[in-house]
């Protein structure tokens, strides 16, 4: 899979992305699992891009390579800091942590709530990173919760305990509360009613008005259908057989 | 299928570009101990960045209590060097220090929580004598001020002061555990180490001990290495992970990474074992 696409330079460049190459090497059943290679694309503040292709073609593995939670086999991330130019895919652990607090934000269909934490803490939590008070990142969650629809008597009580939709209404305040100078959106309307949807997107309309730029995933691409600049189709993975 | 190869050699360091958003804390290079003939630690690099908790994960024998113990001075090692940035500190390995300079420093700046509640508390004393004898060695010598310390202390740590009187040996392993976190946060350390601080304790006691250093590590920023084999604690509190095996590091990466992306064949199967 070769995919190219190139940026229409009206916009501040946030992300270069250069020859990236995915596969996961699967010691225990000795195989190698292609997911994606050479993929070069550009995206620009204020840009939205839809990934498209069928299950398994490797769309919420780009998403997770980009965000680092898997290593890529070769290629460039480079990532338009506001500090400078940095190629996510090879940059050092602790650079991706603090981009990830300050820059970067995941946001996807399941919660990791940690058991015994109330849900307008679950929440408030990247505030209160970001040196925000406790009882103004409070203030600001309870109004995130409030515009995704969670009923007011679940603030206080544990994520853990909700319904998929419910968790996922917090997991997308929680991720959509700070704003980020790029978005990795994997499938974040799954399962969510349409109240909740709309929501979201007006929040992501928000965002792109403000600069940010997005590359995500949609289960209902159409609710996002006014925000989409540009589309990136993956084909599906292939499998190396036999034995390394 | 044939039995997983898991003696392959670790997943290459690399010496990625640096932003420096962040500067070390925490930097140990190149440490080894033996024991007679068994290799401890082959060769460790440690690096903390402040804030952040560090989980090293490994199977029992990997080194890794044995590298906390570096960490906190109690032992030194064959080969190696040690440096915590700590305010006015010299820039000098730690393992130079004699035993007097040794023990302020950890009274001053290093914080630990044992596993076993008997290494880290003197059970015949009172909780509050306890976290107060932490704050007497640093040369408080107030009463009332060490006893109101002390309460701060283990109410921080969720420890229902009511109780700051009775002795270690009067309470549960998980007040225990608390009485020891109060002791090694009493003085706000510059790093805290937490040596399986929740093996052994039901699984309702070990999530509230968890939810206490979580909202410690956010509230305070204070920076952690935690040690445990179980992977669920270590995916619960940590930001980074390193993977001991045979005392050598094998792989270490972000934690969700090392969680959903591990390259290590040896990481690999202690994921997938997982519960």
């Amino acid at each position: 899979m070769n995919i190219q696409v190139s940026t229409p330079k009206t916009s501040a460049l946030v992300l270069r992305v250069d020859g990236l190459s995915k596969q996961f090497e699967m010691h225990h059943l000795k195989r190698t699992l292609f997911a994606f290679e050479n993929i070069q694309f550009e995206l620009g503040e204020g840009e939205f891009i839809l990934l498209k292709g069928e299950n398994g073609a490797g769309k919420s593995t780009l998403l997770r390579t980009l965000y680092r939670s898997y290593l890529p086999r070769a290629g460039h991330v480079f990532y338009h800091t506001r500090e400078g130019i940095i190629d996510l895919a090879s940059a050092a652990d602790v650079d991706i942590a603090m981009l990830r607090r300050r820059e970067i934000g995941f946001v996807t269909q399941f919660l990791n709530a940690r058991p015994r934490v109330a849900a307008e803490e679950v929440v408030a939590e990247p505030l209160r990173q970001a040196g925000t008070p406790h009882a103004q990142a409070l203030v600001e969650a309870r109004r995130w919760l409030d515009a995704f629809g969670v009923k007011k008597q679940l603030w206080a009580a544990y994520p853990s305990t909700f319904s998929g939709g419910e968790q996922q209404k917090v997991n997308l305040a929680r991720a959509l509360i700070l704003p980020q100078r790029l978005l990795l959106l994997d499938e974040p309307t799954a399962s969510l009613d349409r109240d909740a949807r709309r929501a979201l997107v007006d929040r992501l309309t928000e965002l792109k008005a403000a600069g940010v730029a997005m590359i995500g995933v949609f289960h209902h691409p159409e609710d996002v259908a006014d925000l989409i600049d540009r589309e990136i189709h993956l084909k599906a993975i292939r499998v190396e057989d036999g034995e390394r | 299928m044939t039995a997983l190869n898991v003696d392959t050699p670790a997943v290459p360091k690399r010496q990625p570009p640096r932003l420096m958003l962040a500067e070390p804390i925490m930097t140990m290079r190149g440490i080894s101990k033996s024991f007679g003939d068994v290799k401890a630690l082959g060769g460790v690099d440690v690096t903390v960045y402040p804030g952040e908790v560090l989980g090293i994960v490994g199977e029992s024998g990997s080194g890794k209590s044995t590298l906390l113990r570096m960490m906190n001075l109690e032992d030194t090692p064959d080969t190696g060097s040690y440096n915590l940035v700590l305010p006015g500190h010299q820039d000098r390995n730690l393992f130079d220090l004699d035993r007097f300079e040794r023990r302020m420093l950890r009274a001053h700046h290093i914080g630990i929580v044992y596993q076993n509640p008997h290494l880290g508390l003197l059970m015949n004393h009172t909780s509050s004598g306890n976290v107060a004898e932490r704050l007497l060695i640093a040369g408080n010598r107030n009463f009332a001020e060490l006893r109101e310390r002390a309460r701060q202390s283990l109410a921080a740590s969720e420890f229902p002061t009511e109780r700051m009187d009775a002795t270690p040996c009067e309470l549960s392993g998980g007040m225990q555990q608390r009485v020891q976190l109060a002791k090694a946060i009493a003085l706000e350390p510059a790093v805290l180490l937490l040596d399986e601080p929740t093996t052994g304790l039901d699984v309702s006691v070990q999530a509230l001990v968890l939810d206490t250093l979580k909202r410690l590590q956010r509230d305070r920023a204070i920076t952690m290495v935690l040690v445990s084999h179980d992977l669920g604690v270590i995916r619960t509190m940590a930001d980074r992970v390193m993977v001991m095996r045979r005392g050598l590091v094998v792989e270490q990466g972000l934690a969700d990474q090392i969680f959903q992306d591990p390259q290590h064949a040896y990481t690999q199967q202690l994921v997938h074992a997982e519960l």
